[in-house]
């Protein structure tokens, strides 16, 4: 199996950016004590925040993400950071905005009805071009749904719920490992590029008890947002440096900075009435991400060397992934063909990939947890070189094995 | 001699001016009561960090004031404020913003941050009004009022903020109007030094958006209204409620000590923080 960008947390050696030291991750690994561990996804991302430097977490409890409230209100004063229960999603984004200008990394963590009212100020975040983590483990909707069961039904949402254009960055775990994991990489992710970063979990994955290892100082990289070096009277908080990532200040340090989430010039200072300021702005905070695909995208290849006619294709994400392993074995020993490419970073979408492996199969299938989500994506980026076939499953169970080789044969023409 | 710069300009972005708020507009005093009040005070806008919303009262602060200032969504100034405070109580945390935000869309969170009695200064400016928008219906528009949005009249009742905000919990608050200028600023110096929840309401005027619609096209149409309607809340004893309405009680209506937030968050944060240490060394 062939792992693109996804660095092993046993790799280099790294050295944590300030103001994160050895001795504060100390802490927070004797916070955490046992090196490996029996817990639950929503535990595993509270870990992960803790690890990764988070010190702020503002939330609103809702099944299935309150776990991670929990851990995070016991475990975040032990470290020295700070926990608070707002009055609802709304505030908690907020709030955590206000925490990261105020110099700390921070993180909500939701699900759907919680998601939705979130989208406002992800915007704002998005906007202001301010580094957070959102977690959202999704359950069935719409609406109040099926709160205590699993989905992979927020997808499209976690792109496209604020309005007007922007990029973020969410990615898919699909194991209790990989919670901890990308819940780090989702603090990395935000940081570089100055975006809220969404971590798509499910209530499946997120209740699930699996056995989890936690990283040593060292093991994993540790980033924290570029800062100015400029004297303050010249700083700009908005100003392009040619990265498209701007250095950013923090509050209290004698910067004087204007955030708004209004359109607004290199300066921070509105400029609402003009096209090409609008543009500007806009086409960077979409660029900084679109240009950087290659380093935020993770797939998982899991090819053969089989021809194009014979081979079929499944693509997979998240928690769906796991009975996909399952379906690929299956199918291969009845003598069927199959490349599997699994998708970790949802966005930005991994088109370039899919549209490779849609060149190596004669169909492609998209099991997910909705009616059809990645599936659009899929078939936008196969571009017509070869069928999609959509298998969505709703109703919080997830697929079968033989559900998903029932629908490879069933999609066979 | 050089050319003459008011000594109050180091504290306003100057680059931005002149401002863009209507002739006559409350905004203005608001803001000339606020800088003149950071003044006094000694507060260094280097440590403070204004927070506003969406309306025109939320351009008070940002970007007129020199601090760091978050211009959030709108109803949502307190929500980010908090999460400033929590991570920088050294900082003097002030959000100023309209009726409409903080005690429409925002009121939630106007009624959890005095509960909580967070160390926040929050000076909404009411002038009855949605103001930028145009002029429709607020929950603070009186009764019987023709707005853009009631045209026949308003049917609600005019919703009494402060009050709110006092029965919520907030240690300091009080009411004034922008034909109090000095008091306001006065009140707006003890609201700044005190620990904790302090919020005052500022009576303002709208006379573009909403003046011109009830026939009080000026701001002294406005202002004369708000000095002969005033009364102070010492003065209020004996009165009923029916007399009351028709009065804008101005003065502090309460200050008092109690427990603040963030102060009690981080004793926990040093509680907890020592026993992981004790157990280390154990
Ligand atoms: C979520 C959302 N809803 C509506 C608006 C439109 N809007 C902008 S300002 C405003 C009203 C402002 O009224 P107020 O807060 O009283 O401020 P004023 O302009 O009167 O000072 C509204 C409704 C918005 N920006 N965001
Ligand atoms: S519309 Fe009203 S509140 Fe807004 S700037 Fe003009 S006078 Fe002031
Ligand atoms: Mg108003």
């Amino acid at each position: 199996m062939e792992h693109t960008a996804i660095q092993s947390t046993s790799a280099k050696k790294h050295k944590p950016a300030q103001p994160f030291t050895r001795e504060e991750f100390e802490r927070v690994r004797r916070v955490l004590k046992k090196k490996v561990q029996f817990a639950q996804g929503d535990v595993a991302v509270a870990y992960g925040a803790l690890l990764a430097g988070c010190r702020f977490f503002a939330g609103y409890p809702i099944t299935p993400a309150t776990e991670t409230a929990e851990i995070m209100s016991r475990l975040l004063p032990q470290v020295g950071g700070t926990c608070i229960q707002m009055e609802d999603e709304i505030a908690s984004v907020g709030a955590i905005i206000g925490a990261s200008w105020a110099g700390a990394k921070s993180m909500t963590a939701t699900s759907g009805p919680g998601f939705s009212l979130m989208q406002e100020n992800i915007g704002y975040a998005a906007m202001t071009e301010t580094p957070c983590v959102i977690v959202d483990v999704q359950r069935s909707g719409p609406s109040t749904g099926q709160p205590t069961e699993g989905a992979q039904g927020d997808i499209m949402q976690a792109k496209w719920g604020s309005h007007g254009d922007y990029e973020l960055i969410a990615l898919s775990p699909s194991t209790v490992q990989e919670c901890l994991d990308f819940t780090i990489k989702a603090f990395n992710y935000s940081e570089t590029y100055r975006v809220p970063v969404i971590l798509l979990a499910d209530g499946i994955i997120g209740h699930t008890r699996e056995k989890i290892e936690l990283p040593e100082y060292g093991d994993i990289q540790i980033i924290w947002r570029k800062e100015p070096t400029v004297p303050k009277a010249e700083y700009q908080p908005f100003a392009d440096d040619g990265t498209k990532v701007p250095a950013m200040n923090v509050f209290g340090t004698g910067y004087h900075s204007y955030i708004t989430g209004l359109t607004h010039a290199e300066t921070g200072y509105p400029c609402t009435d003009s096209q090409p300021d609008h543009h500007q702005l806009v086409q960077r905070l979409c660029d900084k991400i679109r240009d950087n695909r290659k380093k935020i995208i993770m797939v998982e290849r899991d090819y053969e060397n089989s021809t194009r006619d014979e081979t079929v294709g499944i693509v997979s994400y998240g928690v769906t992934t796991r009975t996909v392993y399952s379906a690929v074995k299956t199918l291969r020993q009845a003598g069927t063909p199959v490349n599997h490419l699994r998708i970790i970073t949802n966005w930005p979408f991994p088109e370039q990939e899919v549209a490779e492996l849609a060149g190596r199969v004669n169909r492609i299938i998209v099991p997910e947890l909705n009616l059809g989500q990645v599936y659009h994506s899929v078939r936008e980026a196969v571009d017509g070189r070869c069928p999609v076939t959509a298998c969505g499953k709703i109703g919080g169970e997830m697929h079968t094995p033989r559900e998903i080789i029932e629908a490879i044969n069933g999609s066979a023409d | 001699m050089g050319e003459y710069r008011h000594r109050l300009m180091d504290y306003v972005r100057e680059e931005i001016m002149p401002h863009r708020f209507c002739v006559g507009c409350g905004c203005g005093t608001v803001l000339n009561a606020f800088v003149n009040a950071v003044e006094e005070i000694g507060l260094e806008p280097t440590k403070m960090v204004c927070v506003s919303g969406i309306g025109c009262s939320s351009w008070i602060p940002s970007p007129y004031f020199r601090s760091d200032t978050l211009h959030t969504t709108h109803g949502r100034p307190i929500a980010f404020a908090t999460g400033v405070k929590i991570m920088r109580p050294d900082l003097t945390v002030v959000v100023i913003a309209g009726d409409g935000d903080v005690s429409g869309i925002g009121g939630n969170h106007l009624i959890h941050a005095a509960r909580r009695n967070i160390d926040l200064s929050v000076f909404m400016v009411n002038n009855m009004i949605y103001g930028m928008t145009g002029g429709q219906v607020a929950p603070t528009t009186p009764s019987g009022t023709k707005t853009s949005t009631t045209p026949h009249r308003n049917i609600e009742p005019a919703f009494k903020v402060a009050d709110l905000v006092m029965t919520a919990g907030a240690t300091y608050v009080a009411r004034w109007t922008t034909y109090h200028v000095f008091p306001l600023m006065e009140s707006m110096q003890n609201a700044m030094t005190r620990k904790g929840f302090s919020f005052i309401e500022i009576i303002s005027q709208c006379p573009d958006n909403y003046g011109r619609r009830i026939g009080k096209p000026t701001a002294n149409d406005f202002l004369k209204q708000f000095r002969d309607d005033a009364i102070r809340i010492n003065k209020t004893e004996g009165m009923s409620e029916e007399q009351l309405d028709k009065r804008i009680v101005i003065g502090k209506l309460c200050d008092r000590e109690r427990p603040e937030y963030v102060t009690q968050l981080h004793e926990i944060i040093r509680e907890q923080v020592a026993a992981v240490k004790r157990e280390k060394t154990k």
